[in-house]
């Protein structure tokens, strides 16, 4: 599965360092991304490790859950169990904008291509999407609609702020 | 009204662009139906039980006679010559092409206008009282706050993919014609305790299977706070609310099963960290959008009308129209007219293409050109002249849309039922019709106030559960049977109806309706109204009669 990468206006497909871990297995060698139980579990060890580190929150996985912790962590997933349960879109937020993550937030499961703009927008830098790999149409989609009303952390110049500046 | 600039102009082209790349997809093959399902639903595109079915909204109902125009050709030239104004302020077509959705959207775009959100789980178009800016003791035009909402919730990032679908209604007066109390969020505007205008704020009011009326969660909101207030509300929601069944996924379930007091709490709670953000609204951005609304040039007029007066002393005709469908305008020698789309024996809330260009017209003649649809699916001109009343009466006639039955027994409201849905379980059109045909004007008026409101299954599109008398459609053992339930209202007095009991068929549910109007006839005390009698004297009586005991 293809994972783009949405960065400073430019999009493109990256390698995925991290491995995602199941709960049972053993750790790998290097950066791994693990559930937030076996987090909350292995939280020592884990951090002690000399390797990245992510977290994947499941959509009933708040991340208040490791808002003490994030500024340890290289990766937060959010899992989309379904297309339409969009409860990833208020956590990407609240990473963002109230606990003021910088690195990386990547969706997962069930996202679909046309959900990216709705993605880029409520902070999530890093998509799986199982039906794209095309890099240029990942780019148009996403861009598609010039203007946006909402001010979300994502720094596009809103509408109101460009009649204002006008 | 509001004039699109040109960042709202950019956003609906590019929706075109980007749903006939959509269509395209699908039409190719590249996507499933599956697929394509939420693609299409997030603009207005339904597929019912013959066809294709779009909804284009009308946002907080007020459109201007060119929209209306547009409204018309759409009907003529891509579908089979009607539309079918709905409760929430939008227009259905019945039998688009698939392939010339993109068209019509871009004919839309023309006259700024669109089907973004007008279904999907996402905040839907946000409706309001059709007298807005017209009525008497109105605080102010809440259309203003209508139109900042609008933008807030266009693809909306977060709030797109929410539990379930999300209303929103707002009105500027006491007196509620928006239905407030039955949206999951309702904003009444009110003033504070220094005079100065704010909200007061319900939540999760609701019809559906699970009718509750909107409990109060603010007295009072600033004004400023209005965006802040509601992306709390909705970010708690879309959080909470539950995504395991969805007949339990509205905000009104979330509500119950939380408790209000817990709910209020979250709410108060991720609005404090909010409040102060960039979603408080500079002055100036409210002062644009208000100008928007300004009212129009109105004339300086004596209040009375001596033309109007004197043809309502020798036509009872008019006269009748004059007093049901024509209301107080908050301006001396101006009047707002409701258009009854509702003539006797035709589906409630259908207008086919040459009526719809000709209220264009009076529009033009008679009312600064604006028109506004209502949530009782009938259309109003907001701003005539009094003495231009018998004028415009004339011209109505000649169109057939002088009915003069605004608020009487058959104007009712209606879902399109099985004549078209889905969903539905049974066919709502055919009673409404009988029922309009069934009581001459006189008898209408001698009965006076009276809401009926018919659905053709618990989904509630047609409101029965506010209806003074509900009519619900049901299956029983593959036949078409109906509940009626008394005592419901959609306004500032809100409540819900009651089941009377065992259901009918569709010949005995017209009998029904009779001796439930005879009931009350015989029981009422001076002027009082349907639902005034039915609270004060119970459910007894009425069951009685149509049952023979209690």
């Amino acid at each position: 599965m293809a994972l783009l990468e949405r960065k400073d206006g430019a999009a493109a497909v990256i390698e995925d360092r991290f491995t995602r871990v199941d709960d049972e297995a053993a750790l790998p060698v290097g950066p791994v991304i693990v559930s937030l139980s076996r987090f909350q579990a292995e939280r020592e060890a884990l951090l002690a490790r000399d390797a990245d580190l992510g977290v994947w929150l499941d959509s009933d996985e708040s991340p208040s859950e490791i808002a003490g912790d994030l500024g340890k962590l290289a990766v937060v997933a959010c899992n989309f169990p379904a297309f339409n349960d969009g409860r990833g879109f208020s956590y990407a937020r609240l990473l963002r904008e109230r606990h003021g993550y910088e690195g990386e937030v990547r969706a997962i499961g069930e996202v679909m291509l046309e959900q990216a703009p709705f993605m880029a927008r409520s902070g999530f830098s890093t998509f799986e999407l199982g039906d794209v790999s095309d890099v240029a149409e990942f780019k148009a989609v996403i861009e598609e609609v010039r203007t946006v009303y909402q001010p979300t952390g994502d720094g596009r110049e809103t509408a109101l702020q460009r009649r204002l500046g006008r | 009204m509001y004039r699109y600039d040109e960042f709202d102009h950019a956003l609906v082209q590019d929706r075109v662009t980007q749903f006939r790349r959509q269509v395209e997809r699908r039409m190719k093959g590249e996507i499933s139906e599956e697929q394509f399902r939420p693609l299409r639903l997030m603009n207005g595109l339904y597929l019912q039980l013959h066809a294709y079915m779009l909804r284009v909204a009308i946002p907080y109902g007020t459109l201007d006679s060119r929209q209306m125009r547009k409204l018309a050709y759409i009907a003529r030239r891509y579908d089979k010559g009607y539309g079918h104004f709905t409760t929430r302020q939008n227009i259905q077509y019945n039998w688009p092409k698939l392939e010339e959705t993109p068209d019509i959207l871009a004919e839309l775009a023309e006259v700024e206008m669109h089907a973004i959100q007008t279904s999907g789980n996402c905040i839907r178009n946000v409706t309001s009282d059709q007298y807005a800016g017209a009525a008497k003791n109105e605080i102010e035009d809440p259309r203003i706050w209508c139109e900042i909402a609008r933008q807030w919730s266009t693809l909306h990032p977060e709030f797109s993919f929410l539990p379930r679908k999300f209303k929103i209604a707002i009105t500027g007066c006491e007196n509620d014609r928006a239905a407030v109390k039955v949206h999951d969020i309702g904003m009444i505007m009110k003033r504070g305790a220094a005079g100065e205008v704010g909200f007061e704020v319900l939540v999760g009011g609701g019809l559906g299977r699970t009718p509750f009326v909107g409990k109060t969660i603010r007295e009072f909101l600033p004004k400023e706070h209005f965006l802040s207030y509601m992306e709390a509300i909705l970010r708690v929601y879309n959080q909470l609310g539950r995504r395991d069944n969805k007949y339990k996924a509205r905000i009104k379930v979330t509500l119950h099963e939380t408790g209000k007091e817990e709910f209020t709490r979250l709410v108060e709670e991720e609005w404090e960290a909010i409040k102060d953000s960039t979603l408080k609204l500079p002055k100036e951005e409210v002062d644009r959008i208000a100008a928007h609304f300004h009212p129009p040039a109105w004339k300086a007029l004596p209040n009375d009308a001596p033309t109007c007066d004197s043809r309502a002393a020798s036509d009872p005709e008019f006269a009748a129209w004059l007093r049901h469908n024509v209301e107080e305008h908050k301006t001396a020698g101006y009047a707002i007219v409701n258009i009854s789309v509702k003539p006797p024996g035709e589906p409630p809330g259908d207008v086919t293409d040459v009526p719809m260009e000709a209220m264009a017209e009076m529009a033009d003649a008679y009312s600064f050109s604006e028109l506004r649809v209502t949530h009782v699916q009938n259309v109003t001109l907001p701003h005539v002249e009094k003495e231009q009343l018998p004028a415009l009466f004339d011209d109505l006639a000649k169109h057939g849309l002088a009915t003069a039955n605004v608020g009487l027994v058959s104007d009712i409201i209606c879902c399109p039922g099985l004549d078209y849905c889905a969903l539905a379980n049974a066919r709502s059109i055919p009673v409404a019709q009988e029922l309009t045909k069934r009581y001459t004007l006189e008898r209408q008026q001698e009965i006076g106030d009276m809401q009926i409101k018919i659905s053709g299954c618990i989904n509630a599109c047609g409101h029965h559960h506010v209806g003074n008398i509900g009519i619900l459609g049901v299956d029983r053992k593959g036949e078409e049977h109906y509940q009626v339930q008394l005592g419901g209202s959609a306004s500032e007095d809100a409540s819900l109806g009651k089941i009377i009991g065992r259901g009918f068929t569709q010949d005995e549910v017209i009998e029904v309706v009779d001796k439930l109007l005879d009931t009350y006839l015989e029981l009422r005390e001076g002027e009082e109204a349907f639902i005034d009698t039915y609270r004060r004297v119970g459910m007894n009586p009425f069951k009685e009669r149509v049952y023979g005991t209690a």
